[in-house]
């Protein structure tokens, strides 16, 4: 009798076990299939540049003309000035771009640009691409924003 | 012996409770977050307008509030903004196209929270309140007045007030009795024959009528609704009590509004708009003028003199990142019309921008069958919705007007 019990016990025990590692697993994995990239740092298309995009205050504020910044550096790390610069985006689930045309307004240094005029009206995965034109050349970089 | 078969026990009974608790519940977390982000109780307040300095001056907004009403305020004395704004009835007319002093082909809108609009009209072709309030004061089929002889009509019979709120009326007694640059033939000749320096005179006069009543309509504001006092109980896990508790159909509208039937996509927020302009695929109304939406609105907005880039703006052009980054063209421009609210629109039928639908099952038909656009790509997708569900969201549309 107490060694069915016991096998049942460990039995249980494996099982919660297996269920832990499972769960752990799920949970700290990044999850690639469930949405878009939406690192806010990455390399341009063709390698030309390294582009990092953050809201200027830190946080998304649904329904608000919000700036943000899009900071340039080249491959070496070094800022990318005088850089002319095109927002373009939309909703890929919807079929509809952006409701505001968000342009880049001052270079603050740094290979920092102010984006603004950006607004999410509504939540949902959002893209925005850039097109960067700079003395290295011209490239391009999509974010994405999953509100 | 017995302390492995209570634990087996213990385990099971922890199983039962989990299946127990799962069993059911009402709202996934992400539903109770979206139901919270719609309830008023989240409505921010009112913010300053910097580019209307009288906005919340209550001098201002009581000669607003006089305007607004005032027939006077009318080429042949019959027509207030109230006319079509309608106190008793959520400021609207319960028409399909309002009618002034002739047929617009536009449904009258609503005023609840108006000043919170970053857009006015259905097509956006107006970026303030006040720039809004002058439009239909010259527009021919509403009150079909000129700005001369609102001058001369203010000075006339609210001068004081208004020189206590605004300062000094110009001289007008050389300005025509009737005179714009919309007005009739006679009325532009007699405009573009004034000195520029008594034309801004003029304008500056209408801004100010613009900017009273705009001071005023900031107080129409939306009022709690059944469903906000269900939202506010579920969102602090009280029962809801009274009214306050949902049927099962209004629970299953409520969780096709904001699931399956997307229509949080676009009413969302706690005035349950994105403030943005939609192609929804609503045809137009036979036999009314052509009508293209945004797209034509653009320029409309552009050219507005009164607008937040324009001279009579006050305070600085920060607050004119809306106009600034607008949407300028494109195709989502086509035939796309502002999202309204929809607090208060089961008690306002009949609905879409030229009252093209009598009822709200026609509206929800409308969605879930979501018919191409004649012009122009609809944003909608069919959702082939069932005779309970269409039933089910219509009900939970009425808890935003009880």
């Amino acid at each position: 009798m107490a060694s069915i019990w016991r096998y049942i016990l460990a039995g249980l025990g494996l099982a919660a076990l297996l269920v832990g590692i499972v769960a752990a697993v799920y949970l700290t994995l990044p999850h690639q299939a469930s949405g878009p990239d939406t690192s806010r740092s990455k390399k341009t298309a063709n390698g030309l540049f390294v582009a990092s995009f953050e809201p200027e205050r830190g946080v998304i504020r649904q329904g608000e003309l919000q700036s943000w910044l899009l900071t340039l550096k080249t491959a070496a790390g070094a800022p990318v000035e005088g850089a002319a610069i095109t927002v373009s985006g939309g909703m890929p689930q919807h079929d509809h771009g952006l409701p505001t045309s968000p342009q880049a307004t001052d270079y603050l240094g740094g290979g920092r640009y102010r984006i603004d005029g950006v607004k999410f009206t509504m939540s949902g995965w959002w893209q925005l691409r850039f097109a960067i034109s700079a003395t290295a050349g011209s490239d391009s970089v999509v974010f994405n924003v999953v509100l | 012996m017995r302390h492995p078969a209570s634990v087996v026990s213990l385990l099971a009974l922890a199983a039962l409770a989990l299946l127990g608790g799962c069993g059911k519940p009402q709202f996934s977390d992400a539903e109770k977050k979206t139901i919270a982000s719609l309830a008023l109780n989240t409505l921010p307040a009112l913010k300053a307008d910097t580019t209307n300095q009288y906005a919340d001056v209550p001098a201002a907004a009581a000669l607003g509030s006089t305007l607004f009403f005032d027939v006077g305020m009318s080429r042949d004395g019959t027509v207030s903004c109230s006319t079509c704004h309608k106190i008793d009835r959520q400021f609207q007319d319960d028409l399909p196209q309002a009618v002034g002093i002739g047929h617009t082909n536009r449904r009258t809108m609503p005023l609840a929270g108006v000043a919170r609009n970053p857009w006015f009209f259905w097509d956006g072709r107006r970026d303030s309140l006040w720039a809004q309030a002058l439009t239909p004061l010259e527009s021919p089929l509403e009150q079909a007045g000129n700005r001369a002889a609102f001058a001369h009509y203010i000075k006339k019979r609210f001068g004081e007030r208004y020189e206590r709120i605004f300062g000094p009326l110009p001289d007008l007694s050389t300005v025509p009795a009737n005179a714009s640059p919309l007005g009739s033939e006679t009325e532009k000749a007699a405009w573009n024959a004034m000195p520029a320096s008594q034309q801004q005179d003029i304008n500056r006069v209408y801004a100010n009528i613009g900017k009273a009543i705009a001071a005023f309509e900031r107080s129409i504001e939306p009022e709690q609704t059944r469903f906000d006092r269900f939202a506010i109980d579920l969102a602090t896990g009280a029962a809801p009590q009274g009214d306050a508790a949902f049927s099962p159909e209004e629970i299953l509208g409520l969780k096709l509004f904001i699931g399956k039937a997307n229509c949080v996509t676009c009413h969302n927020g706690t005035r349950f708009t994105d403030n943005s302009f939609h192609n929804t695929g609503v045809a137009p109304v036979e036999g009314l003028p052509l009508d293209r939406g945004r797209v034509d609105a653009v320029a409309q907005v552009q050219a507005d003199p009164f607008n937040c880039l324009g001279k009579f703006r006050d305070g600085d052009e920060s607050a004119c990142r809306e106009l600034r980054f607008m949407v300028k063209d494109g195709p989502q421009t086509v035939r796309a019309y502002k999202t309204p609210s929809l607090r208060g629109a089961a008690g306002r039928p009949p609905y879409m921008h030229a009252g093209q639908f009598s009822t709200l099952d026609e509206v929800v038909a409308h969605y879930s069958k979501a018919p191409p656009a004649v012009e122009g790509v609809s944003e909608v997708h069919p959702l082939d919705l069932s005779d309970r569900e269409r039933a089910a969201l219509v009900a939970f549309l009425k808890t935003l007007s009880d």
